[in-house]
C-alpha cells in the first residue's frame, strides 16, 4: 500500500534535513517562504507561542525539527486557518502544524502531556465509531493527573447535566466491527 | 429537494437542540433531510493531529455510505469541525496515492467510494438553495428589532472558502436579514473561539471568548447566533469562567442560527431546543415566541 503519508517514514539520509522528517511537498513549499510573517501576524493564539508560524518555518528551513518539536506552537494551533488562506506562497501553514502534531506524537518528542487529549479522543473514536465525550473528558484528566481540572468543570457539567446535554452514554455504531477490522488492517501494515 | 444529513457526534446529547432545530427547520421549509444510516465521527481535527491515514478511513466511511445510500448526493453538516474535516477528505481523495490507500482500506469493510459526494454546510444550502423567497414569505413571525451578533467561526469558509468569502463571510448576515432580526455590524464574525483548546489551553481559548463576547455586548447585540456546536459551547458554557477569569461579567445567549430561523417559522420553542441553553433565552426572545408557545 502507499504509505507516503505526511510525517511518515524513517529517517532517510540522501534527502535534505526538512525531507528527512516532513511529507515531500510540504519540504517544497516551505521552500517559497519569503519570511514576511503574515502567517504569525494573522494567529490569533500566536502570542502565546514558544515560536510563531514564521520562525517555525524559518527553523524547519534550518533542520531545527528537534527544537520545533520540543516547542509549545503546534499545540496552540486551534486550525482556524487564517494563516493558510492569507500566506502569500500558498503555505499550507496548518496543515503543517498538523504533520508536525503526528510527527511529535510519532518521535516521542513533545511538550509534557500536549497530545493527551489528542490520544484519548482516537481511541475513544476507536472503541465506539464515534466521539464520546464523558469517557474523553474523564481520560483526559485521569491521564493528566489533573483533578483539579475535573472538580473545576464540575459546575459546569451540572448544568449540562441538568439541562439533559451531558452524553453519559457512548453510542456505538452497527459497523463498529467493521471500523476494527479496517484499523487492524491499516495497523497490519504499518499506517499512523 | 432532498439532502443526506450528517449530524456529527456533539449534536446526539450536548448540542441536541442544534439538530433538533435543524430537522424542524428543514422540515418547515419542505426540505427532506435524510439521515446517513450508521455515521461515524467525520474524522475531526485531534484524530488528523495523532495520524492521517485513519482519520481519512474515517471520513471516507461517511462518503462512502453516502454515496451508497443516495447516489451522486449532497451530504448536509451542522457543525463547521465535520463540514471542514468532510470536505478536506474528499477533496484530498482525489489524490491517486491517498486515495488508493483509502480504497484499500474501505475495501475491508466491503465499501468503496466513487467521490461522487458533495459536502454542504445547513447555512449555506439554506441560502443558496432554499433561498431567499421563500425563507422570506414562510418567515411569518419575523423577529423586527432583535439585535443579533452574527458569528460564523473558522472552518465553515475556511480554508475552502467554496460557498463563501474565506474571512468576511455573508451567508449568515443574509439569513439573518431575511428573516426579520437586526444584524449587527461584527468584525470578529469569523475568528476563532479557541475550539479544542478550551479543554488544553484553556488561558488562551478564554481571552478569544473574551474578546468575541464583548464585542458582541459592544454592538449591542442581545444575542450571538452561531453556527457550530464548538463554537456554540464555547461562546456559552465558559462565559463564568471568562468572569472568573478577566472580571468581564456577560450574560449572552448563544443560540443555534437554526433556532432564530425556526422561530420566524412560527416553530415551538420546545421543538427548536429552546430551554436547553445555559444563559437563559427567554426573556429576549419573549415577544418572539409564536401563541401556542407562549402557552407551554
Amino acid at each position: 500500500m502507499a504509505q507516503k503519508v505526511i510525517g511518515a517514514g524513517p529517517i532517510e539520509p540522501s534527502l535534505g534535513l526538512v525531507e528527512r522528517v516532513l511529507d515531500r511537498s510540504i519540504a517544497e513549499k516551505i521552500k517559497g517562504c519569503i519570511q514576511c510573517g503574515t502567517c504569525s501576524a494573522s494567529c490569533p493564539t500566536a502570542y502565546a507561542m514558544d515560536y510563531t508560524p514564521r520562525w517555525i518555518i524559518a527553523a524547519l528551513r534550518a533542520g531545527q525539527w528537534e527544537r520545533v518539536l520540543k516547542s509549545n506552537t503546534p499545540w496552540l494551533c486551534a486550525s482556524c486557518y487564517y494563516c493558510t488562506v492569507r500566506c502569500p506562497s500558498g503555505i499550507e501553514f496548518t496543515d503543517l502544524m498538523y504533520a508536525l502534531k503526528r510527527l511529535a506524537i510519532e518521535r516521542g518528542i513533545y511538550p509534557k502531556g500536549s497530545p493527551v487529549l489528542y490520544q484519548a479522543f482516537t481511541s475513544t473514536v476507536d472503541r465506539y465509531g464515534r466521539s464520546a465525550e464523558m469517557e474523553l473528558m474523564a481520560r483526559y484528566y485521569l491521564r493528566t493527573l489533573n483533578p483539579w481540572g475535573l472538580i473545576k468543570m464540575a459546575p459546569m457539567g451540572l448544568k449540562m447535566l441538568l439541562k439533559g446535554r451531558l452524553p453519559l452514554l457512548p453510542h456505538k455504531i452497527e459497523g463498529q466491527k467493521d471500523m476494527a477490522k479496517m484499523l487492524e488492517y491499516m495497523r497490519e501494515r504499518g499506517g499512523k | 429537494m432532498a439532502y443526506t444529513y450528517y449530524p456529527g457526534c456533539s449534536q446526539e446529547v450536548s448540542n441536541r437542540a442544534y439538530n433538533l432545530s435543524t430537522r424542524a427547520v428543514a422540515k418547515a421549509l419542505d426540505m427532506e433531510l435524510v439521515e446517513l444510516n450508521d455515521w461515524n465521527c467525520c474524522g475531526t481535527s485531534p484524530s488528523y493531529s495523532v495520524r492521517e491515514l485513519p482519520t481519512f478511513v474515517l471520513g471516507a466511511r461517511n462518503l462512502a455510505l453516502a454515496e451508497r445510500q443516495a447516489g451522486a448526493s449532497d451530504l448536509v453538516t451542522i457543525c463547521n469541525g465535520c463540514f471542514a474535516m468532510l470536505e478536506k477528505t474528499n477533496l484530498r481523495l482525489k489524490e491517486s496515492d491517498l486515495s488508493r490507500s483509502v480504497g484499500e482500506v474501505l475495501g475491508v469493510a466491503g465499501l468503496e467510494y466513487k467521490g461522487s459526494v458533495r459536502v454542504r454546510h445547513f447555512l449555506e444550502v439554506l441560502v443558496n438553495d432554499v433561498g431567499e423567497g421563500l425563507i422570506r414569505e414562510r418567515a411569518s413571525l419575523p423577529l423586527e428589532g432583535l439585535k443579533v451578533a452574527p458569528y460564523y467561526g473558522c472552518q465553515f469558509s475556511r480554508p475552502e472558502g467554496r460557498y463563501d468569502d474565506l474571512e468576511f463571510p455573508t451567508a449568515l448576515d443574509r439569513l439573518l436579514s431575511w428573516i426579520g432580526a437586526e444584524v449587527v455590524d461584527y468584525p470578529l464574525k469569523a475568528q476563532c473561539c479557541g475550539g479544542l483548546l478550551m479543554t488544553t489551553k484553556e488561558e488562551v481559548a478564554l481571552k478569544l471568548v473574551r474578546d468575541l463576547l464583548a464585542l458582541a455586548q459592544k454592538r449591542g447585540a442581545r444575542c450571538i447566533a452561531t453556527i457550530c456546536p464548538l463554537c456554540q459551547l464555547n461562546l456559552e458554557a465558559y462565559q463564568e469562567r471568562v468572569k472568573a477569569r478577566f472580571g468581564a461579567d456577560f450574560s449572552i445567549p448563544i443560540l443555534y442560527f437554526t433556532q432564530l430561523l425556526g422561530l420566524s417559522l412560527g416553530l415551538e420553542r420546545k421543538a427548536l431546543g429552546l430551554g436547553t441553553e445555559l444563559v437563559s433565552a427567554t426573556g429576549i426572545l419573549a415577544p418572539y415566541l409564536s401563541v401556542a408557545s407562549r402557552e407551554v
